[in-house]
C-alpha cells in the first residue's frame, strides 16, 4: 500500500470516527483512501471551520478531534484553531499535506513551514517525509494529544511520503523518552492539602476547566459537600459543578459575580483544581487573594507557581487528586472540623445582595441578557451552548444555568471570534441527539457563518442565536467606559446588511428574526421545533447593554463594579 | 542577575533546537549561551544552556522546557561540582615589537597561537568563563580585531553520568527526576 492508505489505516486504528477537512494538492493522495474509509469525513467550507469543529467535537465527547487540510494556505488556515485549542487544552490532531520532500525549502507552490509556524502552540508536531514513519507518528500524536494536559498535535506529511509504497504496521507500544505525564498525585501532597484545609476558616474551591477535562465533576461534588465550602467555576469550568447547588457562588473573574470574585479575594485558602490563575480571573495579580494560602492541583507542572506561588502543589490528574483527597480529608475532618458557617453566611449574603441582573432597555427594545436567559430556560440544562467571543459570550456564561459538564463550550484562552458556529457544528456531530445552540454575536457570526452550508448539507441541525446589537459590542463597551464613547470602528450598523435570516436561508437554513420582547419565547420555541435543518435566529437587541459586574483590565478584583460607577456597598457587608 | 547552567538531553531529531530556542524566546527567557552537539548515544544530543533567570524562577524555566516532548532530561550543573569550558578564538594586532608580550600572555593562560602573519596573531584558548574573560582583558591592550566564542559546555565531576542517571530513572515521571536534579 502507499503512505496515504497507511495514514487512513492509522487514523482508523486510532479510533477516529469523524474528521473535518478540505482536500487540496499536497493532501490529495490521502483523499483517495478516505473515499473508501469507514471514517466520516465532513467537507467544511474553510479550514478554520474544520479546526473549530474538531474542537467542538472534542469538548463535547472528550475524544480527540481530527481535522485535515492541505499544505500552504490550507495549513495556515488551521493556525487559529490550533492556537485556540492549545490555550484551552483541547485534544486535537491536525493532519496537513506538505509539498514533496524534495521541494521543501524551495518556496514551492503552496509551501508553508507549518511545523515551524505551529511550534509555539502545538503540544508537539511532526514533519513526516518517510512513509514508514506514518503509523508511529499518528499513534504518538493521538497519545500526546489526549494524555497529560490535553492539547493539539499537528502531523505534516510530505506528498511523496503519501505516494510512496510502505508497509502498515500499527505500533504496539509508544516510546517517548521525554514524555511522562504524572497522573497519580503524590501522597505527601494530598496529606498536606488535607491538613491545610482543616486549618482554614475561609476556604474556596477555585475550579477550572481541568475538572471537566478529567471528568471529575462527580468527585468534585463529593469533595465540595464533604467540606461544605463555597465553589466558584471559571469560564472554562461552567458546568463542572451544578449552578443550582447551594455552595455554588458562580463565576469569578473580570465579569464574575460579586460573590465569586469576593470569595477568592477574601479567602484564607484557595483549593485550586485544574485552574491556572489566568489574568482574567486574578485581575491585578499582586492584589489577588492576598491572604490566601494556595493548594494548586494541576496535571501540568509548569502551571504550578507560574502566576502564583503554591503552598501545596499537587501534580496529577485532577480526578485522581480529588479521589485521593476525599478520604484524606474525611479522616482529617474527623479530628478537626473547622466551623465554616460564618464564612458561608458572608458569601451567601453577598450572593443574595448582588445577584446577576440587568435592566430592561429604556427604549422598549429586546434585552440581550433576556434573550439568553430565556434560551437557557427553554432549551434547558440538557442542551449544549456554544458561544463566540464578546458580550454575548459573557452573558451566555452568566445567564444560562449549567448543571452538567460539557454543555458549555467557548473560546476562553485565545478569545477567538468566529469560534461559535463551527464549534457548534462539531459539538452537534459529537452529540447528534442533543440540542446544540450556538449563541453568537453579529460580529463573530460574520467571521465563520459559511459553515452553516456544511451543516445544512450534512444533516447537522444546529441552532444559532445571533445576539445582534449591530456592534462589536464588547469593544464598544470598553469605548463607552474608557474612551469617552468614541466608537471607532465598532459600528456594524448597516441597514440590515447582511440580512441574517435571508443569509441563513441562502445557506440552506431556516432563518427567523425577533425584534420585540414579547416574541422572544415563541421564536425560541419555533426554533426548538425545527430539528431537520439548521436554524438561525436574528435577535435584534438593545445596543447599549453592558456586561456587569466588571473588573477593569489591569485593576484589582477589590475594585469590582456592579454597574457603571457603582461599587458594591462593602460597608454593609461583614467581611 | 542569576545565572544557571543547564544540561539538557534531547532527542536527536530535526527541529529540536528550534523548539528549545523558540520556547526561550516566546516566554521571554534570556539565554547567555547555548551549545549543542552529539553525545555518546547517536539518538541523543546534549545542550548546555547558560541562562539568566532574572524575573523568572529557574523552576518555571525548567518545567516549561520539560514540556517539550523531545526533551528527555534536564539537570542543573553546579559550578563547584563540574568541569566547564568554552572555546575562544581571537585575532589581535601584533607587531614584531609586541610579539614577546603577546606570547607571555598566551603562556600565562595556557592558550595557543594557531595562526600568525606580519600584522596579526590568532590565539585559541579553552577554559571556564572567568578564565576566558580574564584572557580577553589581558589581550585588549594589543587591539582585538576579531573574536569568536563557543557556548559553555560542562560535565559533572566524578563517575556518575547524566545519561546513566536518565536511563536508570526512565519510567519514573520526569517531573520527579527534574525536581531532584536542579535547585533554585
Amino acid at each position: 500500500m502507499n503512505g496515504a492508505t497507511s495514514l487512513v489505516k492509522s487514523l482508523e486504528s486510532a479510533g477516529v470516527d469523524v474528521m473535518f477537512g478540505i482536500p487540496g494538492g499536497a493532501i490529495l493522495p490521502a483523499y483517495d483512501p478516505i473515499f473508501d474509509s469507514t471514517i466520516r469525513h465532513i467537507l467544511v467550507r474553510h479550514e478554520q471551520g474544520a479546526g473549530h469543529a474538531a474542537t467542538g467535537y472534542a469538548q463535547v465527547t472528550g475524544r480527540v478531534g481530527v481535522c485535515i487540510a492541505t499544505s500552504g494556505p490550507g495549513a495556515t488556515n488551521l493556525v487559529t484553531p490550533l492556537a485556540d485549542a492549545a490555550m484551552d487544552s483541547v485534544p486535537l490532531v491536525a493532519i496537513t499535506g506538505q509539498v514533496p520532500s524534495a521541494a521543501i525549502g524551495t518556496d514551492a507552490f503552496q509551501e508553508a513551514d507549518i511545523r515551524g509556524i505551529t511550534m509555539p502552540f502545538t503540544k508537539h508536531n511532526y514533519l513526516i517525509t518517510n512513509p514508514d514513519d506514518i503509523p508511529r507518528a499518528i499513534a504518538e500524536a493521538f497519545h500526546i494529544a489526549n494524555s497529560g494536559r490535553p492539547g493539539p498535535v499537528l502531523v505534516d506529511i510530505a506528498k511523496d511520503a503519501l505516494q510512496k509504497e510502505t508497509n502498515f504496521v500499527w505500533p504496539t507500544s509508544i516510546n517517548l523518552p521525554g514524555y511522562h505525564p504524572q497522573i497519580t498525585p503524590d501522597n505527601g501532597a494530598i496529606a498536606d492539602a488535607a491538613a491545610l484545609i482543616t486549618q482554614s476558616l475561609k476556604p474556596v474551591f477555585y475550579v477550572g476547566g481541568g475538572v471537566i477535562k478529567a471528568n471529575a465533576s462527580r468527585e468534585l461534588l463529593q469533595l465540595a459537600e464533604l467540606l461544605g465550602a463555597p465553589v466558584v467555576t471559571t469560564l472554562m469550568a461552567r458546568g463542572a459543578f451544578p449552578d443550582s447547588h447551594t455552595l455554588h457562588l458562580g463565576m469569578p473573574g473580570m465579569h464574575g459575580t460579586v460573590a465569586a470574585v469576593t470569595a477568592l479575594q477574601k479567602a484564607d485558602l484557595l483549593i485550586t483544581l485544574g485552574a491556572r490563575f489566568d489574568d482574567r480571573v486574578t485581575g491585578k495579580l499582586s492584589t489577588f487573594a492576598t491572604n490566601a494560602k494556595i493548594i494548586h492541583a494541576d496535571i501540568d507542572p509548569a502551571e504550578i507557581g507560574k502566576n502564583r506561588f503554591a503552598d501545596v502543589p499537587i501534580v496529577g490528574d485532577v480526578r485522581e487528586t480529588i479521589s485521593a483527597l476525599i478520604p484524606a480529608l474525611k479522616k482529617a475532618l474527623e479530628k478537626n472540623r473547622p466551623d465554616l458557617t460564618p464564612w458561608l453566611r458572608q458569601m451567601y449574603s453577598l450572593r443574595s445582595t448582588y445577584p446577576l441582573g440587568y435592566d430592561a432597555p429604556s427604549d422598549g427594545s429586546v434585552s440581550p441578557q433576556y434573550v439568553i436567559e430565556r434560551l437557557g430556560k427553554i432549551a434547558g440544562p440538557d442542551a449544549i451552548y456554544v458561544a463566540g467571543v464578546g458580550q454575548h459570550q459573557m452573558w451566555a456564561s452568566q445567564f444560562v444555568s449549567y448543571e452538567k459538564p460539557r454543555t458549555w463550550l467557548n473560546s476562553g484562552g485565545l478569545g477567538t471570534m468566529g469560534y461559535s458556529v463551527p464549534a457548534a457544528m462539531g459539538a452537534k456531530v459529537g452529540a447528534p441527539d442533543t440540542t446544540v445552540w450556538a449563541i453568537d454575536g453579529d460580529g463573530c457570526f460574520q467571521m465563520t457563518n459559511q459553515e452553516l452550508v456544511t451543516c445544512a448539507l450534512n444533516n447537522i441541525p444546529i441552532k444559532v442565536a445571533i445576539i445582534n446589537n449591530e456592534s462589536l459590542g464588547m469593544v464598544r463597551q470598553w469605548q463607552t467606559l474608557f474612551y469617552e464613547g468614541r466608537y471607532s470602528n465598532t459600528n456594524l450598523e448597516s441597514k440590515r446588511v447582511p440580512n441574517f435570516p435571508m443569509l441563513a436561508e441562502a445557506m440552506g437554513c431556516i432563518g427567523l428574526s425577533c425584534e420585540r420582547p414579547e416574541d422572544v419565547d415563541k421564536t425560541i420555541e419555533k426554533a426548538m421545533s425545527i430539528n431537520d435543518q439548521p436554524v438561525v435566529v436574528d435577535f435584534r437587541v438593545f445596543r447599549d447593554a453592558m456586561v456587569w459586574p466588571m473588573v477593569a483590565a489591569g485593576t484589582s478584583n477589590d475594585d469590582i463594579m456592579v454597574a457603571r460607577e457603582l461599587a458594591p456597598d462593602w460597608d454593609s457587608q461583614e467581611l | 542577575m542569576s545565572k544557571h547552567t543547564l544540561s539538557v538531553l534531547v532527542e536527536n531529531s530535526p527541529g529540536v533546537l528550534a523548539r528549545v530556542s523558540g520556547l526561550f524566546s516566546r516566554r521571554g527567557y534570556n539565554i547567555d549561551s547555548l551549545a549543542v552537539g552529539p553525545t555518546e548515544n547517536p539518538l541523543i544530543s546534549r545542550m548546555t544552556i547558560v541562562i539568566n533567570v532574572e524575573g523568572h524562577p529557574l523552576e518555571q524555566v525548567v518545567r516549561q522546557l520539560d514540556k517539550l516532548v523531545n526533551v528527555i532530561h534536564i539537570a542543573e550543573v553546579i559550578d563547584s561540582k563540574s568541569v566547564q569550558a568554552e572555546l575562544l578564538m581571537v585575532k589581535i594586532s601584533a607587531t614584531p615589537k609586541n610579539r614577546f608580550d603577546v606570547e607571555a600572555v598566551v603562556e600565562t593562560y595556557e592558550a595557543k597561537i594557531v595562526d600568525e602573519d606580519a600584522t596579526s596573531i590568532t590565539i585559541e584558548a579553552t577554559g571556564d568563563t572567568a578564565k576566558i574573560a580574564d584572557l580577553l582583558s589581558a589581550l585588549e591592550r594589543f587591539g582585538i580585531r576579531e573574536l569568536v566564542q563557543s557556548g559553555l559546555i560542562a560535565l559533572e565531576r566524578g563517575s556518575v553520568t547524566l545519561s546513566e542517571r536518565t536511563l536508570s530513572t526512565s519510567g519514573i515521571p520526569i517531573a520527579n527526576g527534574v525536581q531532584a536534579d536542579y535547585q533554585n
